[in-house]
């Protein structure tokens, strides 16, 4: 009987708890089938549910979406080449700091760390700022460099732990026969380090996926922005056509999601495996 | 004339000057990101930040003044709320049942999705004339006048927030669940031989182990919680009438009304809340890392 109520209780907890994460969710599903008149009566299931919305987003018919398939490519090479990027620079640099012992090693990782914690918004003025000064305003190389110099702090720091748990008699022994720090990065370190490397672009590329703030201040030429600037645009109209927008913005969130879900368990233990031990 | 022998010390020498060598060039690729993407707009925006009459005219302005206060308010509810909130669930889902492991999968999603749809599909539901809400507050219950959602701006401040627990919640649950899972089950096991109710258990066990960790997350979430500039500018742009905006929207709004120095002076105004954090979480998670 005991047994029955804790269960009972349990999914007391779970039934607000599921209405509450999944009703936007399931509100931006609802709109992506509806028809521009079920949309504006706010039905909480549409009259004739349809798929014409997909279709106009496929097919671009819509002023709004005329780059739409463009603008997910951005997305998507602004993405890759954020984490391919990041992980090489974290991955060195970790490297460095973990294995090679260099001089202000961790200097540099404190001030990177400071750079993960200030608040993104904050950061981003003076970014556009010096952008202009360098001339790179209004180009995809702007936001790649923004987004690894946001990427690249916790991707250091997460390396740097999972390399120090690597065993230093590897090492050792590796300098007594000899072997050169390349030979040492190449043979020892990167062998070792897979795993992590694989969750840090993973991490980088998500972060350059979803950002929205720093692409729409860096980017405006609409063939060059990311999707996410793209769907912005449907806030500048009076009465956008919030059922396409939600079409298009499922298929813009699915990737992350799923990729998410493969990899949560990683993603989530590298910044608490550092919080609990302290 | 003796042929040299390499022995493992010579091998150990060569070695140290080899490893200063490359570690250089191995931290060289960050360290040229960090000074081109980080040090020279921070040092710009500090120079210019230098300009006494930025703050003379931001503090005259009363959208300013407003959004200070705006922004201490945010950060007080939307940290507490969120960590009461999170409290509560953490306790739900170390359950360990299949069903709530499945649950917790669900319960991800708000954090992994994108802003711009999620958010804005709060926007279009919570239209006081269109919106699903209100809609179906006039189909079930026969409310005409729903709510102003989004044109009341206390209702309005009051989604912001909500928006913005509903994004973070997932996360900070998540971390206080591995906490929880990191504490002794005997203790537990002993305080119910005892006789201790789930309250006591609490209480002398479950919040004296994640003391630590409740006050770092909240440190950490209330510098994000800061720099959130979706949460309000997707859902109201900081309105209505610029009546909800954050120094994190702010800042962006006077920069792009070609207004740089107010908007670098109004996140200057927040370093002296934001340099203590930082300092001390850089050495925690520093400390971390060890």
């Amino acid at each position: 009987m005991k047994k029955v109520l804790d269960e009972g209780k349990l999914i007391l907890i779970a039934i607000p708890v599921l209405l509450w994460t999944l009703l936007p969710i399931y509100h931006l599903f609802v709109l992506s089938i509806s028809s521009q008149e079920s949309m504006l009566a706010g039905k909480l299931w549409p009259d004739a549910p349809t798929l014409q919305n997909f279709t106009i987003v496929f097919k671009q018919q819509h002023y709004y979406l005329t780059n739409f398939w463009l603008q997910m490519f951005n997305s998507f090479f602004i993405a890759v080449a954020t984490g391919m990027i990041t992980l090489f620079v974290a991955t060195f640099a970790a490297f460095a700091i973990a294995r090679l012992k260099v001089k202000g090693g961790r200097t540099i990782m404190n001030l990177a760390l400071a750079t993960y914690l200030i608040p993104a918004a904050f950061l981003a003025i003076p970014m556009y700022k010096a952008m202009g000064s360098y001339g790179l305003l209004n180009t995809q190389t702007a936001l790649i460099l923004a987004m690894v110099a946001l990427a690249s702090p916790y991707a250091i720091w997460v390396l740097k732990q999972a390399s120090d748990k690597l065993p230093k008699e590897l090492d050792e022994a590796a300098i007594m026969d000899g072997a050169t720090s390349l030979q040492l990065f190449r043979l020892v370190y990167l062998p070792l380090m897979k795993p992590s490397m694989v969750v840090i672009g993973i991490y980088a590329l998500l972060l350059a996926w979803n950002e929205y703030l720093y692409a729409f201040l860096l980017l405006s030429n609409e063939k060059a922005v990311p999707l996410a600037v793209g769907l912005g645009l449907f806030l500048s109209a009076d009465d956008a056509p919030w059922n396409l927008l939600m079409a298009a913005g499922l298929l813009y969130a699915i990737p992350p999601a799923v990729i998410y879900y493969g990899f949560r368990k990683n993603m989530v233990g590298g910044l608490t495996s550092g919080a609990v031990k302290s | 004339m003796a042929v040299p022998v390499s022995t493992p010390s010579d091998a150990v020498s060569g070695h140290t000057r080899d490893r200063a060598l490359w570690g250089a060039i191995m931290l060289a690729p960050y360290v040229l990101v960090f000074a081109v993407m980080v040090v020279y707009p921070v040092a710009y925006g500090l120079w210019i930040g230098l300009n006494w009459n930025s703050y003379r005219a931001l503090f005259a302005d009363p959208i300013f003044l407003r959004t200070v206060f705006n922004t201490i308010v945010f950060l007080f509810i939307a940290v507490n709320l969120k960590f009461a909130i999170a409290m509560v669930l953490s306790g739900f889902f170390v359950a360990q049942r299949a069903w709530i492991r499945f649950v917790l999968v669900l319960f991800i999603l708000p954090w992994a999705v994108p802003s711009i749809p999620t958010i804005l599909s709060f926007r279009v539901m919570l239209n006081p004339e269109t919106g699903m809400v209100n809609s179906q507050l006039f189909q079930w219950f026969g409310i005409v006048e729903g709510p102003g959602w989004l044109t009341d701006p206390t209702l309005a401040f009051a989604c912001s927030i909500m928006v913005h627990i509903w994004k973070s919640l997932p996360f900070w649950t998540l971390i206080l669940v591995t906490g929880r899972l990191a504490i002794a089950q005997d203790l537990y096991e002993a305080a119910s031989v005892d006789g201790a109710s789930k309250w006591q258990q609490f209480k002398f066990i479950t919040w004296p182990s994640l003391a630590t960790l409740y006050v770092t997350s909240t440190m950490l979430s209330m510098i994000w919680t800061l720099g959130d500039f979706n949460s309000v500018y997707l859902l109201t742009g900081g309105g209505p009438g610029d009546l909800n905006h954050v120094l994190a929207t702010l800042g962006i709004r006077y920069m792009r009304n070609n207004n740089l120095d107010l908007g670098i002076a109004s996140i200057i105004v927040a370093m002296p809340l934001i340099l203590p954090m930082v300092y001390f979480m850089v050495k925690r998670l520093s400390k971390a890392a060890e």
